[in-house]
């Protein structure tokens, strides 16, 4: 009898410090979570929120007491839908995405491919191909808009001459509006390919070489094995990376912030560099909260669509 | 002594051949170490053009360079001018000052409170954990740039444009960056946290004395990413700052670049003291670089 309920107390004992002990990891877990999960709320989920709520307001940056601020339900959408310079800013953010992405991600799976092979010096050459990825934009925009100098004394001009043996007419680049956001696609795509090309290393080096063994011994030359093995093996880098880079292309915006700020005649116009107009230049919160949820919701599009395409390959495999 | 001839020429033939393979396995690999050096003549050429002309002392040299290879040649009137300028016309140490507080400040806060939140939902048992989890997955969509705006308008009511804090405190904490150290933590072995707590370990001890030791690798990802991250940062800094005084480097050298007539010396010897500190880092760290970049792509 005596001996039960000791055992008893022990196992009651036993379950009150496992008990203690689960409350002690709680408590532990929360104020573990709590400085960052204040700081996530404070500064990325109450202005998220604000931002929808503020879309529907005409909210200012400074408070005008002639303009009380009040609720005007979707008149800001209604605005953006008939703004010219917002079309011209999402048309450019798409176009440059539809030359970028696909443009960046193929440039950046050729590195890979070259670097990845037994060749000497490939650490050298890795390191000089991701050197522009640690330079900063500004510097980057600085330097390439010097280069491209529209007269025929610029550097980028002077080279296409040599190289078409004088074909060429001098170009305007940045001041020709068919010629700005191309050019500034160059140096985006020189500064941000390094990344890329790293991811893909990191992809190319995860295919197992028996694929390619029994590739080989099926008779399969180097682009069979390219288009049948590499291609499909890395389908999860590409989405990956043909994604963030998408997501990039709708960010855009110090490049052209430095270089042209959005002009000649809007051809460099972004939804970012609109939003930055209107929610600081023009104190105009409401109208700019509207441009940002637009832009939250093209970017969500595209992650989601990320998702559904990788999922589809997870239920086939 | 024949021998020893023989020996010799069998020696000459034999390393004739060598020679000859190696010559042959050159060419056939000339293809590709030609498009190496092409390659790499693409990606260094803006960079070498500005080194090489933040030394050239003459601004009509500089201007006058542009059209031709000499560019990127140090020839003619070499020196420290420009960078004596830079010093001279504006506070370029205190630009700099404030860019490395500011990405410090925010690399070492970051890394302490994402990697203990990471820590809780990885290694910890407490209610809402799932919820959590799921949270931050979906707070990795939401772009800084979708936000800017609200928080703009907050951080003006909170009185703290031209600061340091509101440079450093907005971008602590990092969805993504919480995401990779879950990733990490998760997949460390269990047992050590039990073994610890037999030992009597508290929470504190398992996660400072265990589990950071253990993730230096993920330390250095987060810790790199965020440096390349917060040193180039343009959009939010050129909202916040409109004294010098709290300005950093990229919004300074914006500002100076967009003031006429231009002095491309002097913005070239600010661009490249700008580029160098993050350049010799990466020069130093670079396997860690490559990792960190790599370990950016393992989720979806």
């Amino acid at each position: 009898m005596s001996d039960q309920t000791t055992q008893k107390g022990t196992v009651l004992k036993g379950r009150n410090t496992l008990q203690a002990h689960k409350k002690k990891e709680a408590v532990a877990a929360w104020l573990f979570s709590a400085p960052a999960l204040t700081l996530l709320l404070v500064f990325l989920i109450v202005p998220f929120i604000l931002a929808f709520y503020f879309s529907l307001t005409n909210q200012r940056l400074i408070p005008n007491p002639n303009l009380p601020t009040r609720i005007i339900g979707l008149t800001n959408y209604i605005r953006l839908l008939s703004d010219s310079t917002f079309h011209r800013a999402i048309l450019n953010n798409f176009y440059f995405a539809g030359v970028v992405v696909p443009v960046q991600t193929s440039f950046a799976l050729g590195l890979a491919m070259l670097v990845n092979k037994k060749l000497k010096f490939k650490n050298l050459f890795r390191t000089i191909y991701f050197s522009p990825v640690v330079t900063a934009m500004v510097v980057v925009a600085i330097v390439w808009g010097f280069l491209f100098n529209p007269t025929d004394r610029g550097f980028i001009n002077r080279l296409l001459q040599s190289i078409t043996f004088g074909n060429v007419q001098p170009l305007e680049w940045l001041h020709d509006p068919k010629l700005a956001l191309p050019a500034i696609m160059i140096l985006s795509i020189w500064q941000g390919v390094g990344f890329q090309m790293i991811i893909y290393l990191a992809g190319l080096q995860d295919i197992p070489n028996e694929l390619y063994e029994s590739a080989r011994v099926d008779g399969a030359n180097s682009w069979q094995q390219f288009f049948n093995v590499t291609i499909p093996q890395l389908r999860n880098t590409t989405i990956f990376v043909a994604i963030s880079t998408t997501i990039l292309a709708f960010k855009l915006f110090t490049q052209v912030w430095v270089l042209t700020q959005g002009g000649p005649m809007e051809s460099t116009m972004t939804t970012m560099v609109l939003l930055y107009r209107q929610g600081f230049r023009q104190l105009r919160v409401g109208y700019a909260s509207a441009i940002a949820v637009i832009f939250f919701l093209i970017v969500l599009a595209v992650s989601l669509i990320q998702k559904l395409i990788m999922k589809e390959e997870r239920a086939v495999s | 002594m024949a021998n020893l001839k023989t020996a010799n020429s069998l020696n000459s033939i034999e390393r004739r051949k060598i020679f000859t393979y190696r010559f042959l396995r050159f060419i056939f690999l000339f293809k590709d170490y030609l498009l190496l050096i092409l390659l790499a003549c693409f990606f260094l050429f803006p960079m070498v053009f500005m080194f090489v002309s933040s030394i050239k002392n003459s601004e009509t040299q500089i201007i006058g360079d542009m059209s031709s290879l000499l560019g990127f040649v140090p020839y003619g009137d070499l020196g420290i001018k420009n960078y004596i300028d830079v010093f001279d016309q504006m506070n370029f140490g205190r630009f700099m000052y404030n860019s490395v507080f500011i990405t410090v400040c925010t690399v070492a806060g970051g890394l302490v409170i994402n990697s203990m939140f990471a820590f809780a939902l990885a290694r910890l048992k407490f209610k809402g954990r799932q919820l959590l989890v799921g949270l931050i997955i979906s707070l990795i969509i939401i772009p800084v740039e979708s936000v800017v705006i609200p928080l703009l308008l907050m951080v003006n009511r909170f009185g703290w444009i031209d600061s340091y804090h509101v440079q450093i405190i907005p971008f602590v904490a990092e969805p993504f960056f919480i995401f990779l150290f879950y990733q990490f933590f998760i997949g460390l072995p269990k047992d050590l946290d039990e073994a610890a707590i037999v030992d009597g370990a508290g929470v504190f001890r398992i996660y400072s004395m265990i589990i950071v030791p253990l993730s230096r690798p993920v330390f250095a990802s987060v810790a790199i990413l965020q440096s390349i991250i917060r040193w180039g940062q343009f959009l939010w800094p050129l909202m916040v700052t409109r004294l010098e005084t709290y300005r950093p480097l990229p919004v300074a050298i914006q500002q100076f670049f967009s003031q006429d007539p231009k002095m491309w010396g002097d913005i070239f010897s600010f661009a490249s003291m700008m580029t160098i500190p993050l350049l010799v880092i990466f020069l130093l760290f670079q396997k860690w670089f490559v990792r960190s970049v790599a370990s950016s792509g393992i989720k979806g």
